[in-house]
């Protein structure tokens, strides 16, 4: 089971897979289509086996496959899991799947480019979460932008290169500098190997900027407020694949990374500064989420949605240092950065859901607008039930997958300060109000015009998407187990590393 | 002293070459212009063979003429470089010259003249020998500038050329009359003994020779505030001639700045390392911020060549083994990919049409996707975005700045993050533009052409992917 390459595997059977796509040329669309769809299920079936091979008692890496890259840094091609990379990545490789069945008859130009992006972009997303390797991580960190920028340049709406400039500028300008201070960690470590990084002592002021190095980058990618302001136009503009892959993965790669990087890496000064990035989290949460109140556009409804519930993720991660260095309390820390992988895995399956149930509603009316819209469950009932769902999911309903994640974060941030608790908790109103507020725009009431009158209900296809995600999100949120025990070992040495001051 | 024959035996390449490119400028008088072909063929093979000898499996140090020549690994594999890419050139020259009237043994002959002078600057022990061979290619280069005589643009250009070189020649000569007056020397590794005991006595003497030498160099490189030049004579050149000096040269150019600042100034580590930082600083700052405004490539790629200049002392001005190294790799790679950019210029232009203005590229994606894909690849390496190339070069150099220029190492990446929009804005012609018309490109008729086209941008795509011996051999050449 170990002697063969599966990271390897995952990581280049959907890239190379996605070029043979490419080179197979515009006359076969349809072919085109069975072929990537082959792919992603192959690395999806591969996925699962990495679960189901995967022993989450142990916190060490697995799967590990090390082989020299460049010789001249001591750089790796070494890839590994655990129990965070292993539930991330099987997220991914379920979205693509549902993605390229989402997009089998709403793409109809150059398909085998669309199909090739987003299979290539699945191979390094997929990249991401098992290097373990800072260089290879960053490799695969950039290497995203460019099929990104390509699907939202190409078959995005009417701004769409605008929204695909300003999305790759800004996150090229955030981690340029993340580059920098981790060529000073390779400098002063002689090693990119992140377990090297982790264990490298560093002082105060140097743990200070790199701190915000990393902060910047992933920041950027989260999106944190204040910069957070590319997404919204990022969204909107992009197809609904797009949409879809950019909420449900790229936003939990700066997740990720502040698991992977801040934490570990610059402990104290995390510690230091946690209380700026909970106090950045908190304004993302409720006022973002009033942002969001007043949207008239509902992919920039759920793109505001999508910065206010990663602001739960950040405040789930950076309370935890808190918890573990301030109260000494290592089991909230522990409930804490469970509360934000599982609002990772769940916000990823929640707003996959919204965007390709805006995306279905796009493709009939070709309209965003929440006021062109009215009383759809008159016309749609299947689609509009599903929707409903995944409002209330999206709202923090319990029995759904959003509950979960939230009430981890709330309950860890009560321990720590009730006032934070309280603060997260508005959150459980706005996201309310604003999302329910959106179901009784468009899916309730009367007919609103003529064209809703018109509108046909969800076929098979769109019918498979939608099931897929709504069986994912009452799975998490009914039993949640599996997921927290996937990562519970993980976790809890993670509290261990932030337990020791590297100074 | 006796010249005996084995002295000869470590310059054999350029005898070869020196003695074939001769026999070309001979033999092409009987060669008639439909078989003109021909010529073009030997002109390869010249290169080919030359690279061949070059070649050594374990490269020492060999001296020839009492020092005034020196082969060694550093120079053997900037040799191979500064070979191949011009190889590559002529490949891509050859459909631009030929519906243009240009295909003529001038090209080749002097081309191969120049590459002469650069594999001389390369290999220079003598300062005598650096200007030697500086003004075999800057000569050559003028003529290659100027070869459509009919163009007004052209002739214009080489003028400005000429005379702005002839400056930086006079400038460099005057510097290194300096040092000679200094160190009473003109042997590099006599003026490396000298120095630093010359230092404490002659220390305004050395510094006045330094800043001519540095401006020279600058002006060679074509880095800010010496770069006004090169702009002009890239858009005024005919492509295939804007090929030639955008690339190959720029080898040269690390090679006589390694030979000089390391090899003979290095005790003057810290007052050079000054005066490079604010060319990097400021060429990085020229190139990327005007870059920006341009509408026609071949500007735009000459602003981008400033740029990378602005990268490239990043690497030289750190001082270390792995600074030069990085630098080397930065020349290296730099040059195999602004030959391919141009060589997409090439691949776009007709006998009544210069594709050079980024409009030409609008709608690409429709007309020839794998060619888009191409320069898709050519712009991301060029903009440092990972897994091609241009991103290994820059993380090199960077890595050896970051210790003492950490400041200018963050400024770096800053200018990077402004540069990426130019090669993405072309990336956007390509992609997101609808296309001036829909009918399939009408690519040129030479195979050969097409197809080391379509390899040289895959190896900016193979060698990001890995680039570790690449790497390694640069290390390797740079002695400890």
């Amino acid at each position: 089971m170990e002697s063969w390459p599966l990271l390897s595997l995952l990581v280049w059977l959907p890239i190379v897979g996605g070029l043979v796509v490419l080179a197979s040329g515009e006359a076969h669309p349809q072919r085109a289509r069975w072929f990537g769809l082959a792919i992603a299920l192959a690395t999806l079936v591969a996925s699962i086996y990495l679960y189901a091979g995967f022993d989450s008692g142990s916190a060490a890496l697995q799967f590990v496959e090390r082989e020299p890259w460049i010789g001249a840094i001591s750089s790796w091609y070494h890839l590994g899991v655990d129990g965070i990379s292993v539930a991330l990545i099987v997220l991914t490789s379920f979205c693509t799947v549902l993605v390229l069945i989402g997009a089998w008859e709403s793409i109809e130009n150059r398909v085998q480019q669309y199909v090739a992006c987003f299979l290539v972009l699945e191979g390094l997303m997929i990249g991401v979460f098992c290097a373990m390797d800072a260089l290879l991580f960053y490799v695969f960190f950039e290497a995203m932008l460019i099929p990104m920028f390509i699907i939202i340049g190409i078959w995005g709406g009417p701004r769409r290169v605008y929204a695909t400039l300003k999305f790759f500028i800004y996150t090229f300008f955030g981690s340029i500098f993340m580059l920098i201070g981790l060529i000073y960690l390779y400098l002063k470590a002689g090693s990119w190997a992140l377990s090297d990084l982790a264990a490298l002592p560093l002082s105060a002021t140097e743990q200070m900027w790199l701190f915000f190095a990393f902060l910047l980058a992933f920041a950027v990618k989260v999106p944190m407020w204040p910069v957070h302001t590319w997404l919204p136009d990022a969204h909107v503009e992009a197809p609904t694949g797009g949409s879809v892959i950019l909420a449900a993965i790229m936003l939990k790669i700066g997740g990720y990374g502040f698991l992977r990087f801040n934490l570990p890496v610059t402990p104290d000064a995390s510690q230091e500064f946690a209380w700026l990035v909970i106090a950045l989290s908190l304004v993302a949460v409720i006022y973002v989420g009033f942002v969001a109140l007043v949207q008239e556009d509902m992919k920039k409804l759920i793109a505001y949605s999508s910065i206010s519930h990663m602001g739960f993720v950040t405040l789930g991660i950076f309370i935890s240092l808190a918890l573990v260095r301030e109260a000494g309390n290592p089991d909230a820390a522990r409930l804490g950065l469970q509360g934000a992988m599982v609002q990772m895995v769940s916000h990823g399956f929640i707003s996959a859901a919204m965007f390709s149930c805006v995306g279905i509603l796009y493709d009939r009316m070709h309209s965003r607008m929440v006021a062109d819209y009215g009383g759809v469950a008159n016309t749609m009932p299947w689609f509009a039930a599903l929707f409903v769902l995944f409002a209330m999911a999206n709202s923090g309903l319990p029995g759904t997958s959003g509950f979960v994640g939230e009430f981890m974060v709330i309950l860890a941030s009560f321990q720590a300060n009730p006032w934070l608790a309280l603060g997260a908790g508005v959150t459980l109103v706005v996201g309310a109000a604003y999302t329910l507020w959106l179901v009784k725009r468009v899916i309730f009431g009367a007919v609103a015009n003529d064209h809703v009158a018109q509108l046909k209900d969800i076929d098979a296809r769109e019918a498979l998407v939608l099931v897929g995600f709504a069986v994912a999100v009452l799975a998490l949120g009914i039993w949640p187990a599996p997921l927290v025990e996937l990562m519970d070992a993980s976790i809890a040495q993670l509290v261990q590393q932030l337990l020791a001051s590297k100074v | 002293m006796t010249l005996t024959w084995k002295e000869l035996i470590p310059l054999t390449p350029e005898v070869f070459l020196l003695g074939s490119l001769l026999a070309l400028l001979l033999v092409d008088l009987f060669i008639k212009q439909p078989r003109r072909g021909l010529t073009h063929f030997l002109a390869i093979a010249i290169l080919v063979l030359t690279a061949i000898m070059t070649a050594r499996p374990h490269p020492d140090v060999q001296t020839a003429f009492g020092g005034m020549f020196v082969r060694d690994g550093m120079s053997d594999l900037l040799k191979l470089g500064i070979l191949i890419t011009t190889a590559v050139v002529f490949v891509y020259a050859k459909p631009y010259l030929k519906p243009r009237g240009l295909f003529q043994g001038e090209f080749y002959v002097l081309c191969l003249s120049g590459v002469l002078g650069m594999m001389l600057m390369v290999s220079a022990g003598n300062l005598i020998v650096v200007y030697l061979g500086l003004e075999l290619l800057a000569l050559s280069s003028y003529a290659l500038v100027a070869l459509n005589r009919d163009s007004k643009l052209s002739s214009e250009s080489a003028m400005k050329y000429f005379v702005l070189g002839a400056l930086a020649s006079g400038m460099l000569l005057y510097g290194i009359s300096m040092l000679y007056g200094a160190t009473g020397t003109l042997d590099l590794a006599g003026i490396h003994g000298v120095a630093a005991v010359a230092y404490h006595d002659q220390r305004l003497l050395l510094l006045f020779g330094l800043v001519f030498v540095i401006v020279g160099l600058g002006f060679k490189f074509g880095a800010a505030p010496f770069h006004m030049w090169l702009p002009d004579v890239y858009h005024g050149s005919p492509t295939a001639v804007t090929l030639f000096i955008a690339s190959a040269p720029k080898i040269a150019a690390f090679g006589m700045a390694y030979r000089i600042l390391e090899g003979a100034l290095s005790s003057l580590l810290t007052d050079w390392q000054g005066m490079l930082a604010i060319l990097a600083l400021l060429s990085l700052a020229i190139g990327n911020i005007v870059a920006i405004v341009q509408t026609n490539l071949k500007r735009m790629l000459a602003y981008s060549t400033i740029s990378h200049v602005g990268f490239l002392f990043l690497g030289l001005l750190a001082g270390s083994r792995e600074g030069y190294a990085a630098a080397m790799f930065y020349a290296l790679t730099y040059a195999i990919t602004t030959a391919a950019a141009f060589g997409m210029i090439v691949l776009l232009s007709r006998a009544d049409f210069e594709a050079e203005e980024i409009e030409d590229f609008r709608g690409l994606n429709q007309r020839n996707s794998w060619y888009a894909g191409m320069m898709l690849m050519v712009m991301a390496s060029l903009a440092g975005v990972p897994i091609w190339i241009g991103f290994i070069a820059k993380l090199a150099v960077l890595q050896a700045a970051v210790t003492d220029f950490l400041w200018l190492a963050i400024a770096a990446g800053v200018f990077a993050v402004i540069g990426s929009f130019y090669y993405l804005r072309v990336i956007k012609a390509m992609y997101f533009d609808a296309p001036a018309s829909i009918e399939p490109l009408a690519l040129p008729n030479d195979v050969p052409f097409r197809f080391v086209l379509s390899v040289n941008c895959l190896l900016l795509l193979g060698l990001g992917l890995a680039s570790g011996p690449l790497w390694a051999w640069c290390l390797a050449a740079i002695p400890a």
